[in-house]
């Protein structure tokens, strides 16, 4: 897939950066507003294949490598395994939320009803969130990455 | 008529008469049946898990073995992607 014309591409460089501040709000206030690791993470590998349509596959490999974000997937994964293996170790049962009530990280509890958006809450759910967001990123734009760059190699040897 | 179309008109208003009476037997929007794990976790969500958006507690939190599914599903759709595709450039 080559790259598409010079307004398509100025265009999508403006409106990309929008796209990512949006999708990582999106991840980081998964537990007050609607919303989460997975949605934002939709939300951001949109942005990115946007780029990728605009500016051709071969151009954005160079950039980002298939190996990378395999790899950036891999983390995200075993950050998720970990902090649920946590739970095991210094709660009671696996995936317990020990965080809860400390006063070390997200440890705050609000008040019952609805009440005003403390972003030091949640305990072990918001570190999940960006555990699940960077491997939904990553999962998202590598599938899409690859598909396309195998698409415009078989293109290019016809 | 042949007979494969007489069944298929048989077989297809069987399936109606079923959608029919399933749509009757409905219990009324809004009014579901059983609530008490529903205003359990209404009520405690935010005390136990200390999230504000109780989605996201019964998601990460109550069920975080379904995520943690959901989780495997897409890693194995990304590495089953890229193991096809790197076979299909060389």
């Amino acid at each position: 897939m080559s790259g598409m014309s010079k307004i398509v591409r100025t265009i999508s460089s403006i409106v990309f950066p929008l796209i990512i501040i949006y999708g990582l709000y999106i991840i980081s206030h998964g537990h007050l507003t609607p919303g989460g690791g997975f949605q934002g993470g939709a939300v951001v590998a949109s942005g990115c294949a946007m780029i990728l349509v605009a500016y051709g596959s071969i151009w954005t490999i160079n950039k980002m490598k298939e190996k990378n974000l395999s790899l950036l997937e891999s983390i995200g994964a075993i950050c998720f395994i970990l902090l649920a293996f946590f739970g095991l170790g210094f709660g009671a049962v696996f995936f317990n939320n020990f965080l809860v009530g400390s006063n070390f990280l997200f440890g705050t509890i609000p008040y019952f009803g609805s009440t005003i958006a403390d972003i030091n809450t949640g305990g072990v759910v918001p570190l999940m969130n960006f555990a699940v967001g960077i491997k939904v990123i990553a999962g998202l734009f590598a599938i899409v990455l690859v598909m396309a760059h195998a698409s415009s190699t078989k293109e290019g040897k016809k | 008529m042949s007979k494969r179309n007489i069944s298929a008109v048989v077989f297809f208003m069987i399936i109606a008469v079923f959608f029919v009476f399933s749509a009757l037997m409905m219990h009324p929007f809004g009014v579901p049946e059983e609530t008490d794990m529903d205003d359990e976790i209404i009520k405690e969500a935010q005390n136990e898990t200390g999230t504000n958006n109780g989605v996201t507690s019964v998601v990460f939190d109550y069920r975080g073995f379904d995520t943690l599914g959901e989780a495997t599903v897409l890693f194995t759709a990304v590495a089953g992607v890229i193991m096809v595709f790197r076979r299909l450039k060389q």
